[in-house]
């Protein structure tokens, strides 16, 4: 939230404050009040309207050191997401899966309320929801990970990064991390016949991939060249801001610091939920909110699927 | 009694798909917390209690109100990410009913300890929340009623599932409802969109992927279930000598002399 986005808008404000209060200040004394007056005339402090979320930018494959990265703007809030792949045994249970484990992390430079230290209550409960989202969705199938069944499989590393916390964490977060699953290529590796794997690096001065040339001559090898992950369909999260009788979809942080009740969406096809998460509030959420919460959700999916694919294109043009 | 003409509604417990588990709520059991609760459904069983409101200091101390702290403790290891999330849902769903102005600059801890989880632990967590509350004389605006409802593999929404029932289903929601038919506070809320109070949802936690309609169905289930439960919450207090405090004034019980004997017991059904 800038400053310099106030003043454009104040015409909203002047008409019912006190006109020698300068609106800044009345921002600062009455957060309640400054949002309050905007919500009746049916605007956002920051000029939208209500059920319209920010301006969304998605970059793929920020991060060369990682097998797949994102760095995603909603508005303010950034996130940077990488993947990375390790080689590891499948557990006995889950033999045909990999594994992906996830860790957000928000460490100070991100807002002025996180002390370095312990990770934030927020921090965990967002991680769980992520984790829950991700094992819930079609979105990676973790058979995909598989390289030989009960030998090895591929054990992704999804960190996600919180830059910039300006509000609706989660729905950028997984947006992040789709991102830079759909950017994950799956390393060439060779496989020999005693099913042992090595990861084939390619160095940009040489053309061979570089394997002991000993070693090739010992044994029989079975090359899998690169490859893309196979996605299902993307989970898109929306927050919602419930405030009397209004409903603000992807509340900044100023929104959330002042108005408490939250619900947050996840669909990852018009029909299909899920996740529906509202933890407390001061306001209830009847039949109708709930209704209307899932078809702001519904409109959102239909923006980010686009924004997503157009994020593809772009990388794929590059 | 197992539904012979749709076999894939039969439970494993032969419970049919609106039927909860036994309930048993008793309250004052901790001598040294100032007030405690345990919720047992069959075999999932949570105790809840309540210190404060206490002196804190530091960031915790607000001057405009009292503030929540919700520590979860598992039943074995140590706690991760789900019982940090399970922390932060409880904290705001109970900031909803806790009259937390009353005592500003001070602070209020309310202690989960999992005896054993058999399904539904949020849900029972909530409740024995509020009773411990109830129990520790915090002034409270009403009552919550928290009930756990599941979506199996076949598309069937059953009330209250096992633990079994939750891994192998395709869902399970943990839905919290206000339970204040009496209230403390002057100004009930209106009905919104025609729609009684009770049927807001405060809190709401769901688990694995499900279709909108679906969704819908449990929320209809878990309102039905939760007159039940509400009952049940209402006689266990009752049957204390809070009778006559329950609804009027929950602050004028701070202390109470009662050692909290209340101890009821109800098999629940919901009909067929």
């Amino acid at each position: 939230m800038s400053a310099e986005e106030a003043p454009a808008s104040a015409s909203v404000v002047k008409d019912v404050v006190v006109s020698s209060m300068e609106v800044e200040a009345f921002r600062r004394l009455f957060p309640l009040q400054y949002i309050e007056r905007y919500l009746d005339a049916a605007v956002r402090p920051d000029g939208r309207p209500l059920g319209r979320a920010r301006p969304t930018d998605v970059v793929l494959g920020q991060v060369p050191t990682t097998d797949g990265s994102a760095l995603v703007r909603l508005g303010n809030t950034t996130m940077l997401a990488g993947v990375k792949l390790e080689l590891s045994v499948p557990s006995t249970e889950t033999p045909d899966q990999g594994r992906i484990a996830i860790d957000f992390q928000m460490p100070p430079i991100c807002s002025p309320h996180v002390r370095p230290g312990r990770p934030a209550e927020d921090a965990c409960a967002i991680n769980e929801q992520l984790s829950n989202v991700l094992a819930s969705s079609q979105l990676v199938d973790l058979r995909e990970f598989s390289i030989t069944s009960g030998k090895s499989a591929w054990m992704a590393h999804l960190d996600i990064y919180c830059l910039n916390a300006d509000g609706s964490l989660l729905d950028a977060a997984l947006l992040a991390s789709t991102a830079a699953l759909m950017d994950v290529q799956i390393p060439a590796i060779s496989i020999n016949d005693e099913g042992k794997v090595q990861i084939i690096n390619f160095r940009e001065d040489q053309d061979e991939p570089m394997v002991d040339a000993e070693k090739v001559s010992e044994t029989k090898r079975k090359v899998v060249d690169k490859r893309r992950l196979k996605l299902g369909p993307a989970p898109v999260a929306v927050t919602c801001m419930l405030y009397k009788n209004h409903l603000l979809a992807d509340p900044t942080a100023e929104e959330e610091a002042v108005l408490h009740t939250v619900v947050i969406v996840v669909l990852d096809s018009p029909d299909n939920l899920i996740s529906l998460y509202k933890p407390g509030g001061s306001v209830l959420a009847t039949t109708s909110t709930v209704m209307d919460c899932i078809a702001v959700a519904r409109l959102r999916l239909k923006e980010v699927h686009r924004i997503l694919e157009e994020a593809t294109k772009r990388e794929g043009e590059d | 009694m197992i539904n012979l003409e749709k076999p894939e509604q039969a439970r494993s417990d032969g419970r049919t798909a609106n039927q909860l588990r036994p309930m048993v709520c008793s309250r004052g059991l901790l001598e040294r917390a100032h007030g405690s609760a345990r919720w047992q459904q069959d075999n999932t069983i949570i105790m809840a209690a309540v210190y404060g409101p206490k002196p804190v200091s530091g960031k915790k101390e607000n001057p405009e109100r009292a503030t929540l702290e919700v520590l979860w403790k598992t039943k074995s290891g140590i706690a991760g990410n789900t019982e940090k999330e399970a922390e932060v849902t409880i904290r705001r769903t109970l900031e909803y009913i806790v009259l937390s102005s009353m005592h500003p600059n001070t602070g209020i801890s309310i202690v989960f300890q999992v005896v054993n989880d058999d399904g539904a632990i949020l849900a029972c967590a909530m409740n024995a929340a509020c009773a411990a509350l109830v129990d520790a004389g915090i002034p409270l605006n009403g009552l919550i009623v928290a009930v756990s409802v599941g979506v199996s593999t076949h598309g069937v929404v059953v009330v209250d599932p096992t633990k079994v029932e939750e891994k192998n289903f395709r869902a399970h929601v943990c839905l919290v409802f206000p339970n204040r038919p009496k209230c403390a506070v002057a100004g009930l809320p209106a009905p919104v969109g025609g729609e009684p109070a009770e049927h807001g949802i405060i809190s709401c936690v769901t688990r694995g992927a499900m279709s909108v309609d679906e969704y819908m169905t449990c929320l209809e289930r878990g309102r039905a279930a939760s007159v039940k439960i509400t009952s049940l919450i209402r006689n266990s207090l009752e049957h204390c000598q809070l009778l006559q405090v329950v609804g009027v004034e929950f602050g004028a019980v701070a202390g109470s002399p009662v050692p909290g004997e209340a101890f009821f017991a109800i098999a629940v059904l919901l009909g067929p």
